[in-house]
């Protein structure tokens, strides 16, 4: 690639959503901006490399963009003779060039359409990694792990009907933001618990930069909401420990056997002081990503498993259980684990065989083998471990399983603590998908 | 403005008997609320007065009748309204309020607008 090349696919990568979503605004349609902004950088690619890239890219990609979208409403207003064409043509005239501000207004406006209640989940997901991210959408779909044709068809449903039902740009009112913040919410954590557990691979690294990046542009646009800094702590917290949850073949390591000191420092800093913050906001309210990641936190922040607080873990999964809309079985699975931590064992079983409804769930299964190891029932803990791999874990799960069930017979791990997998960002994945 | 289709689905009652006079005080509500937004609509009597048409074989085939609606199910189409809002968001608005959307469900489909 060449330079000017490289420099444009940054500058577009960057700033490619910020002409989008301003474009999106004054045209009022996802589609006729997305094509102007891609005309825009093809002119791009086919000018810089002989006239050089300009002072101002951005601006110069929003001038030539607004001229390409201005045609095509002319030619659209021509074919139509609509009144409302002559309104978004008007508005699209003002050649004023877009305050900072107004921008990120924009760029808002747009988030709440893309994660819109009216849209698929499935549909937001997509949506959200095509604008907000900037992706093409050969990328969305090798993220998502999905054929081509399939996020193409998603994408141009989801801009059809955001177009034909009259899904607007705006931000919602008062009443209406905490549920459709949420929904937001919702989407970027989706997307990080996809690129954690997705697939055949334990971690797809890229799909957690850009679930990152979007919680970053959410606490940079409201910084006042608290469930926003917990998500993007949560993340963060979560990511910190990513170099680790596998060794150099691939395989899943326990908490255990994780070696906190490649955890990464700056991003555990940077997350716990964003729990802080969170719960000094939220006090008492505080939601289920505050408190998700202040037991991140806990783990991130700890020593070793035996030095972790275990009894603070305890009452946030407690407190976790008091939220509404978590799943509560995932929750009390958690908190099980943790008992056995602070109160040996035979409490974290005690725990763990409370729970109704995990029976078909290969976890729950792996944590009473891990516990019943721990109390000395190794044939249970056998039998255990095989109801676990009948359970259709994902391929580097499967093989943990197997893992553990071999090494049962050759040596005793009667005082081995926290055997179990890491459970990082599982707290939620049932939600979603 | 577009203009949505809210199209009620609801239990199967008569909206006539006495026993829905309350109901039908709701829906008075709902209109006086939603005033010049609502252009046009319809209430509809139960699916046990309904009759089924379908033409067998595709145009000009034979014409075939069934007593009842179209599909069978527990929440049926039971009226419709015609919307004029700004947005979807504002439709959701106005729908959140049509009695049917408390204990059934209230779909809203934008209509395509007809010129010339």
């Amino acid at each position: 690639m060449t330079d000017a090349a490289q420099r444009l696919a940054d500058v577009v990568r960057a700033e490619g959503r910020l002409v989008l979503a301003t474009l999106a605004r004054t045209t009022r349609s996802l589609s006729v901006a997305e094509d102007a902004v891609a005309d825009a950088v093809e002119t791009a690619l086919l000018r810089w490399p002989r006239d050089g890239v300009p002072d101002q890219p951005r601006a110069w990609l929003t001038t030539v963009a607004r001229n390409k979208a201005l045609d095509a409403l002319r030619r659209e207003a021509a074919r139509t003779g609509k009144e409302a064409d002559a309104v978004r043509l008007a508005q699209l005239s003002a050649p004023d060039e877009p305050e900072p501000s107004a921008v990120r207004d924009d760029l808002l406006r747009l988030l709440f359409t893309c994660c819109h209640p009216a849209l698929r989940l499935d549909a937001q997901v997509a949506l959200a990694l095509r604008t907000l991210c900037g992706l093409t959408t050969a990328d969305v779909a090798r993220l998502l792990l999905l054929p081509e044709a399939t996020v193409a068809k998603r994408l141009t449903r989801a801009k059809q009907k955001i177009a034909v039902a009259g899904i607007p740009y705006r931000v919602p009112d008062a009443e209406e933001l905490p549920a459709r913040l949420d929904a937001v919410a919702t989407v970027v954590h989706l997307l990080f618990t996809a690129g954690h557990s997705g697939g055949t691979t334990v971690v797809r690294p890229q799909l957690c930069d850009e679930a990152i990046r979007l919680g970053r542009l959410l606490v940079a646009l409201l910084p006042d909401e608290s469930s926003l800094q917990g998500l993007l702590a949560l993340m963060l917290l979560t990511d910190a420990r990513r170099a680790t949850r596998t060794d150099e073949g691939g395989r899943l390591l326990t908490l255990a056997e994780q070696d906190r000191t490649s955890w990464d420092a700056d991003a555990i800093a940077e997350g716990a002081a964003l729990v802080q913050g969170a719960l000094r906001r939220s006090r008492l309210a505080a939601g289920r990503f505050e408190l998700q990641a202040a037991i991140a936190a806990c783990h991130a922040t700890a020593t070793s498993v035996p030095g972790t607080d275990w009894a603070d873990v305890v009452a946030l999964y407690d407190a976790l259980l008091r939220v509404e809309d978590t799943p509560v079985p995932v929750v009390r699975l958690n908190r099980a684990v943790a008992v056995g931590e602070l109160a040996g064992p035979a409490a974290g079983l005690t725990a763990l065989d409370a729970i109704a409804g995990l029976d078909r769930w290969h976890l729950w299964h792996a944590c009473r083998a891990e516990l019943l190891l721990r109390t000395g029932r190794q044939d249970l803990a056998v039998a255990a471990w095989e109801r676990a791999l009948d359970c259709a874990p994902s391929p580097p799960e499967a093989e943990f399983l197997r893992r553990r069930l071999a090494g049962t017979g050759a040596a005793t791990h009667g005082d081995e603590p926290a055997a179990v997998v890491d459970h990082g960002p599982r707290g939620s994945q049932e939600q979603g998908a | 403005m577009p203009t949505y289709a809210a199209i009620l689905y609801s239990r199967d009652a008569d909206w006539t008997a006495p026993e829905e006079s309350s109901t039908m005080a709701d829906y008075g509500a709902f209109s006086a609320v939603a005033g010049p937004a609502v252009t046009g609509g319809a209430a509809l009597f139960p699916t046990s007065t309904a009759t089924t048409v379908r033409v067998q074989g595709g145009k000009g085939g034979d014409v075939l009748t069934t007593d009842g609606p179209y599909a069978e199910a527990k929440e049926v189409l039971s009226g419709f309204f015609l919307l004029d809002a700004p947005d979807l968001d504002a439709a959701i608005r106005l729908a959140a309020q049509i009695p049917a959307a408390w204990d059934g469900g209230v779909e809203l489909r934008p209509v395509i607008p007809m010129t010339g």
